[in-house]
């Protein structure tokens, strides 16, 4: 059934959802809306050894005990969420098969595995602009000594709430509003960036 | 505008977070055997202090987790950030906590330390 479903992006009035950025030819910053993800919320016992063997060997990676980390391989990122929290976020489409995957392997391991793929969209900035830009609308710390790539946080972007995942040190940022928040947060970002996109 | 140090995701604006009113109150395990004075007392009565006030707060747009803060209510410099229920009785009896709160002295008891 999942595979009849169309995985539109959240912003579609104004730009078109794309796989991927692809290679960076100028120093420009740039801005897109990637192909909305498979999202699944993952709730369990971080004190429970069983619960984080097993989802660790599901995944295929370890499960980001501290705060605000990310963890990943290669067909899912594993976001911090809270202490018994985290997001997995897989390609389109893979959410069904992990969820299957997951929930098997738990067994009767104390846990909740919830497909949450309609929740988020997903944009990416990227470029020299990029932290800056977000420092326009975030309180957080973005400077490198206080928010690396790797690390992940919920808060507020222009008031609207956001998961934002620093991806590498271009800086290269995923941005996770929710869905009814994507065209808002899309049409603040691209006015916030124009000055970085000479 | 306050910066509250969420015992999980660190240092955020007070704008991530929700108010939850006074901490440590315990509700009567049966109301209905209370008298109205009694209920009222239960429901309606804060300490109110002029001086440090123990405190729930939410990271609501954060880890949505629940904690506890101590915080002065004439200054609004925060002396204490700890967990809810691990740490209640300690913050009770926290000796000296009343004197010269000093801004060094937040407390994080989360596992991010
Ligand atoms: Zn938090």
């Amino acid at each position: 059934m999942a595979d009849t479903l169309i995985r539109q992006g959240g912003a579609t009035r104004f730009t078109q959802a794309v796989a991927s950025l692809g290679a960076n030819t100028g120093n420009g910053t740039r801005l897109a809306e990637l192909t909305p993800p498979g999202q699944i919320n993952l709730r369990g016992r971080p004190s429970d050894p069983r619960f984080v063997r097993t989802v660790g060997a599901v995944l295929g990676c370890v499960l980001p005990l501290n705060a605000n980390t990310v963890t990943s391989a290669a067909e899912v990122t594993v976001l911090w969420l809270g202490p018994d929290e985290w997001l997995l976020v897989t390609p389109a489409g893979e959410e069904t098969a992990l969820i299957a995957r997951l929930r098997e392997a738990l067994g009767d391991i104390h846990a909740a595995v919830t497909d949450v793929t309609g929740n988020r969209t997903r944009l990416r900035l990227s470029g020299p602009g990029a932290r800056e830009t977000l420092m326009k609308g975030c309180s957080l710390d973005l400077h490198p000594r206080g928010f690396r790539p790797g690390q992940c946080a919920q808060t507020l972007l222009a008031r609207g709430g956001i998961i934002l995942h620093q991806i590498d040190d271009a800086p290269t940022y995923d941005i996770y509003p929710r869905r009814s928040f994507s065209e808002y947060t899309w049409m603040w970002l691209s006015d916030a960036v124009a000055e970085y996109q000479r | 505008m306050l910066t509250i140090n969420c015992p999980w995701c660190g240092p955020r604006d007070e704008t991530e977070f929700g108010f939850g009113g006074e901490a440590h109150r315990t509700r009567p395990a049966d109301p209905s055997a209370l008298s109205d004075a009694e209920w009222a007392e239960f429901l309606f009565m804060r300490t109110n202090p002029k001086g440090l006030h123990r405190e729930r707060w939410v990271h609501s747009h954060g880890c949505r987790r629940w904690f506890n803060v101590e915080r002065h209510t004439v200054t609004n410099e925060i002396t204490r950030v700890y967990q809810m229920g691990s740490a209640s009785e300690a913050a009770e009896t926290a000796p000296a906590a009343e004197q010269a709160p000093a801004t060094a002295a937040i407390e994080k008891q989360g596992s991010r330390s």
